[in-house]
């Protein structure tokens, strides 16, 4: 790999595991026909990356009463990519206050996704 | 000054003095300090509030403070006593450690056995001889996320980040998230240094631009970074004129890499490996100093957390073992040296006889990366004790290759063993 650069538009990396091998996709509405695939799990991931794509979004919230002024959170499970920013941005407007323990939530239903955000750590 | 007596003393807090307080717990340490500079317990990974850790142990994706979390309450449970807010500031030969804090004053903590785990820091700009005025606004990585993610300010608006390391690239994700531009991110390698994972996450995701064999040529600005001016550079790292661009910014970056923390240890006395700037160990993770052990990026930096843990719990391990008179120290161990394409490999010595209790792991890294099929293979000299095949191997992913019970009877009048990475003939 020399560089990340010249990546085709028809192709994404796969990072199901470390190796990062280069998929080629071609779609179709709901059909995804995928080529040059190291593994299954590309197969898997290029579907999933092409028809809905998600990541794990951690950031923090203000806390008050704590060790220090804000609390680390994270998503419960992948977030649909393209609702990132406005969850960050309804999370930069939250507040929260001590002690809060390790995997409470902080929001029960983020964005109506029915995906939680939850304390990263105790404060 | 008050003395206070312990079987051992752990020296960070962070995932390998952990790991390490609570195995030697668990393998009959009565007493046992862990020493902490920072007001709680946790170290680095308090700050990485991002996902990927943990995949190995718990099979589960956490953010850095649930992972460190998992550990501060296992610690607490097996009745591990802390020190907070608390700095050694020497430590002799016999295991004398001089600490100083806020509420205890001076401290003299007299020990057993002693585990070192400090951790690595930052390379910084003075280690990369970065060229140019001297200006506010020049951080390394690790420094800007302390302050984004823990003590909440942003260091600036516009950032150009050196260095494709995994704390650069999720910092760069991370001050997008905070509403900052980062311009480019720029490597002097042909190759990423960090996951790829991180980069297809954290820069592709953003459109970050990412410029493989750049470097910095210069900071410009005075009181404050004003824009730095990049170059493109050749195999050898030389400059190559006329490929000069100056991007405006207020603030860089560095994700240069790693040194392991090694002071103390030297105040010791421990022998440091030039190659790793971490202890010579050996597989029970003891120093060239007896009683001493070291556990994580102390000995040299790790890609994963979890294989910080598993050398923390060894360490705590042996140290319980040797303060309770149990770790002999006259047993037969043969020195293990890095080979073709290996640029080190931990651990430096093998207790033979150590393979009884089961598996050894040794861990390398690679010097240039393979992108085909590669053999590890470890041979005593000549011939071949173990090989294994991998599908490639980068100098940002950690190798590792197992000695078994098996390999006792060929190794024990070995004089040394060598580990090499080599191409797996045929394969292209």
């Amino acid at each position: 790999m020399n560089t990340q650069n010249d990546l085709k538009p028809d192709q994404i990396i796969c990072v199901a595991c470390p190796k990062g091998c280069r998929l080629n996709i071609q779609q179709d509405g709901d059909q995804v026909l995928v080529t040059n695939e190291g593994c299954k799990r590309g197969v898997e991931y290029a579907r999933r990356e092409i028809l809905d794509p998600r990541r794990m979004v951690a950031t923090t919230v203000r806390i008050s009463g704590g060790i220090h002024p804000l609390l680390p959170v994270y998503t419960a499970e992948p977030f649909p990519k393209a609702r990132i920013m406005d969850l960050l941005a309804l999370l930069r407007k939250t507040q929260v206050q001590s002690p809060i323990q390790e995997g409470q939530s902080i929001l029960q239903d983020a964005l109506g996704t029915g995906i939680a955000v939850l304390a990263s750590r105790d404060m | 000054m008050k003395t206070v007596f312990c079987d051992v003393a752990v020296i960070g807090s962070g995932p390998g003095g952990l790991a390490s307080a609570i195995a030697a717990k668990q393998n009959g340490a009565k007493e046992l300090l862990l020493i902490e500079r920072d007001r709680e317990p946790g170290g680095i990974l308090l700050q990485c509030i991002h996902n990927g850790f943990g995949v190995e142990i718990f099979k589960q994706d956490l953010p850095g403070p649930a992972y460190a979390q998992h550990f501060i309450r296992e610690a607490q449970q097996a009745g591990v006593s802390m020190l907070l807010d608390t700095m050694v500031l020497e430590i002799s030969k016999d295991k004398r450690i001089i600490a100083s804090s806020k509420t205890n004053g001076m401290l003299a903590i007299q020990a057993k056995a002693v585990i070192l785990a400090m951790g690595c820091r930052e390379r910084t700009r003075a280690q990369v001889r970065l060229p140019g005025s001297r200006p506010a606004g020049v951080y390394t990585a690790g420094t800007a996320q302390r302050w984004v993610n823990v003590e909440g300010f942003m260091p600036g608006k516009k950032f150009v980040i050196l260095g494709s390391g995994d704390i650069g690239m999720i910092m760069a994700r991370r001050l997008t998230f905070e509403g900052a531009k980062v311009e480019r991110v720029l490597e002097i390698m042909p190759y990423l240094s960090g996951l790829m994972r991180n980069y297809v996450q954290c820069l592709q995701d953003f459109d970050i631009p990412l410029q493989m064999q750049h470097t910095i040529k210069r900071i410009i600005g005075n009181e404050r970074v004003e824009a730095v001016e990049t170059v493109a550079v050749d195999d050898h790292w030389s400059e190559i004129p006329g490929s000069e661009e100056t991007i405006e910014c207020d603030t860089l970056l560095l994700s240069v890499g790693l040194i392991p923390e090694n002071e103390l240890s030297q105040q010791v006395g421990i022998q440091l490996d030039p190659l790793t700037a971490g202890p010579f160990v050996d597989n029970h993770f003891q120093t060239s100093v007896e009683g001493f052990f070291a556990a994580g990026n102390v000995v040299h930096v790790y890609d994963l957390v979890d294989w910080v843990t598993s050398a923390g719990l060894q360490a705590g391990e042996s140290a319980a073992r040797y303060a309770s008179g149990k770790l002999c120290c006259d047993e037969k161990e043969i020195p293990v040296r890095h080979g073709q394409n290996v640029h080190h490999v931990i651990p430096h010595f093998l207790d033979i006889n150590s393979l009884k209790d089961g598996e050894k792991q040794l861990q390398m890294r690679v010097t240039k990366p393979l992108e085909q099929p590669v053999k590890v293979q470890v041979l005593d000299g000549t011939e071949l004790i173990a090989s294994r095949t991998l599908p490639y191997a980068r100098p940002g992913e950690m190798v590792t290759i197992g000695l078994k019970e098996k390999h006792m009877e060929q190794i024990k009048n070995a004089t040394q063993l060598v580990v090499q990475v080599i191409e797996k003939e045929g394969s292209k």
